[in-house]
């Protein structure tokens, strides 16, 4: 089992957490679609790896099919090469955390942290020991005694997580552990899991539909639609480079035109033939036929000259949403009057509802995803 | 306990309950507690048959009652078929509402029905199937067949109140041992039982009393070997015209009434915690 901490040793410890692989891993409960289809991933140790994806898309009943709550139609799931499909959620030796908290009410704090230490029959002094100690991680000292219900929301998701880590788990398994608080705590215990994630170097699973809490805390996000995994990457990987229509659209925002691609290898979208940089067309938009042109609205520029190595199309600016440190221009583009936005810098020019404009974007910020 | 979590009070104060509704409430606490009542002063009559109002002041009957092999027999067969039917029918109780608890089928609603027939099953009828039964089974006259049947009638009030304790439970707290690696039967003790604790004690206490003043089945299942202090007043009634029927029933209904007290005193101090 690996230490909890190391308070000695100021440096990164040493990634301890276990790997956990899961090889087309399918739950289905005999409804139109399964639940999750097919899935494929692995998590490496110590790693943050996020499941991300809209409600219903099967990224919480691959958390509980991970921790041993739900049962397998078909895959396998592996630790550390060892396979546990069959284990009982209590012989995985994972931590959880849960949106509501799940503390016990009836015990105190310290009586909570000490739960899992008590399963497992340490003794006493030694119990004390560890209690004290994830406790201060989690700056919770001097809480000991307290009932949960008399400890704020925010205190109690940390002796939870002070539960779920203190017993030194395989992985912490987290199912939108900040879904019930508010926007402020939201972010402080955001920098406080990331802090833990990396004084305990255990791999973390965390299950979230929030898109921002994702790319501020994971490693590499796997992004769940429909009961299938969308794509994997880093958040950086997910932003800049989507696979998908899905992928674009739903981690950050996108203007999405449906074009078709012509055989020499440009785009064409109403009257206009865009250029295209081989390296912005994702491996599956060039493997099918269902194709989409997507930009962000930060690449997207409405004054100026267009470069010769950027893409063009008229717009009409049909109102401007003022955001606080920046303003959005919400567009209507080509004759069609598809909706877009772009985004304009605190230096931009003023703009008017109902101006026409060109928008103009650079080929290579632009991105070819599949569609289907 | 050093803090206590203090409600805010009321701002605006909570309309006074008018004198009407108050007579009222008192009328209706009289009719029910009155019967009961009345025997308490006739417990201590020097009469030898009934009276009301009882004449002179005497310990005769409790003497008597305490003295007679007869009814401190009955007695203790009461409280030892009580104490055990009510074990078995908490058990009982408790697993099937635990059982039932997470189940909407149609299996499960014929299940619950099943189990709460015994409370709308008129006793004269469920006393002649256990007697007819028990007869064939060789359990007529034993404590083993008042346990049984006992317990029966026990199950659907402890299914009741654990049912009901079991809604403000929070299943996701059984997963939470789980992953901290608590077997079921662990998870259960450590975390389950604790939080219904009140419904499995209401139940249990509903099952003994059930059982302690059940006379119909008693009556068919009687022995002269094994008899209940229920079937003992009813034959001294019926049979002998004994008055220590009397301080029987009030030193039944002091003890049922004291465990009652004990318990909402103690059930209302843990709430308040």
């Amino acid at each position: 089992m690996p230490t909890l901490i190391s308070h000695t040793e100021p440096t990164a410890p040493a990634r301890t957490g276990t790997q956990i692989r899961l090889a087309g891993v399918t739950k289905d409960y005999g409804l139109a679609a399964p639940a999750v289809d097919d899935v494929s991933l692995t998590i490496e140790p110590g790693e943050f790896m996020t499941l991300l994806g809209p409600s219903g898309s099967g990224k919480t009943t691959t958390l509980n099919l991970i921790a041993g709550f739900e049962t397998l139609t078909a895959g396998s799931i592996a630790f550390d090469g060892t396979d546990v499909s069959n284990l009982p959620p209590h012989k995985r030796n994972l931590g959880m955390l849960f949106q509501n908290y799940a503390l016990f009410p009836h015990l105190t704090v310290a009586q909570n942290v000490a739960y899992p230490l008590r399963e497992r029959k340490l003794a006493k002094p030694e119990i004390a020991r560890k209690v004290a100690e994830v406790l201060e991680l989690v700056q919770l000292t001097g809480r000991d005694n307290h009932h949960p219900a008399q400890l704020s929301g925010g205190q109690q998701q940390r002796v939870a997580l002070a539960r779920a880590i203190v017993f030194g788990p395989n992985a912490l398994l987290l199912d939108e552990p900040l879904g019930a608080l508010d926007r402020n705590l939201r972010g402080t215990l955001q920098a406080e899991i990331h802090r833990i994630h990396r004084e305990v170097g255990t791999t973390f699973v965390f299950v979230t539909h929030d898109q921002e809490e994702a790319m501020n805390l994971s490693d590499r996000i796997a992004l769940f639609n429909n009961g299938r995994i969308e794509q994997v990457g880093t958040p950086e990987d997910l932003y800049q480079r989507p696979e998908t229509l899905f992928t674009a659209t739903f981690l950050g925002d996108s203007n999405v035109f449906d074009a078709s691609p012509a055989p020499d290898g440009t785009f064409a979208w109403e009257d206009n033939i865009w250029t295209v940089d081989r390296s912005t067309v994702s491996a599956r938009a060039a493997a099918g036929d269902h194709v989409a042109l997507v930009v962000r609205p930060e690449d997207v520029r409405l004054e100026g000259a267009v470069p010769a190595d950027a893409n063009a199309v008229t717009a009409t600016i049909r109102d401007i949403e003022y955001m606080g440190a920046y303003r959005t221009a919400v567009l209507a583009l080509g004759h069609d009057g598809v909706a877009g936005r772009a985004r304009l810098d605190a230096l931009a020019a003023d703009f008017r509802p109902g101006q026409a404009v060109t928008a103009w974007w650079p080929v290579a910020r632009q991105h070819i995803v599949a569609t289907l | 306990m050093t803090v206590t979590l203090e409600k805010p009070r009321r701002a605006t104060k909570v309309d006074p309950i008018p004198w009407w509704l108050k007579l009222v409430g008192l009328a209706v606490a009289l009719y029910f507690v009155l019967p009961t009542l009345f025997v308490i002063p006739m417990s201590f009559s020097t009469a030898t048959t009934f009276q009301f109002p009882p004449r002179g002041f005497s310990l005769r009957l409790y003497q008597n009652f305490f003295t007679n092999p007869v009814w401190l027999d009955a007695l203790r067969n009461s409280v030892l078929i009580a104490l055990l039917a009510a074990l078995l029918a908490t058990v009982v109780g408790t697993a099937a509402a635990i059982g039932l608890h997470n189940l909407t089928g149609r299996l499960a609603r014929f299940a619950r029905t099943l189990l709460m027939v015994s409370i709308v099953t008129p006793a004269i009828v469920l006393a002649v199937a256990v007697y007819i039964s028990f007869l064939q089974w060789r359990l007529v006259g034993t404590l083993g067949g008042y346990v049984l049947a006992h317990a029966a009638i026990g199950v659907p009030f402890v299914l009741i109140s654990v049912t009901g304790a079991l809604g403000g439970f929070d299943p996701k707290l059984l997963r939470a041992s789980a992953s901290l690696g608590a077997p079921p039967l662990r998870a259960f003790l450590t975390v389950t039982m604790p939080l219904i604790s009140r419904g499995i004690v209401t139940g249990a206490v509903f099952a003994f009393v059930t059982s302690f003043d059940e006379v119909v089945i008693a009556l068919f299942l009687r022995s002269p070997a094994l008899q209940t202090l229920p079937v003992q007043m009813y034959n001294s009634v019926t049979v002998e015209i004994d008055p220590t029927i009397a301080a029987s029933s009030s030193v039944v209904v002091t003890a049922v009434t004291t465990i009652c007290l004990v318990l909402q005193f103690v059930g209302g101090r843990r709430r308040n915690r």
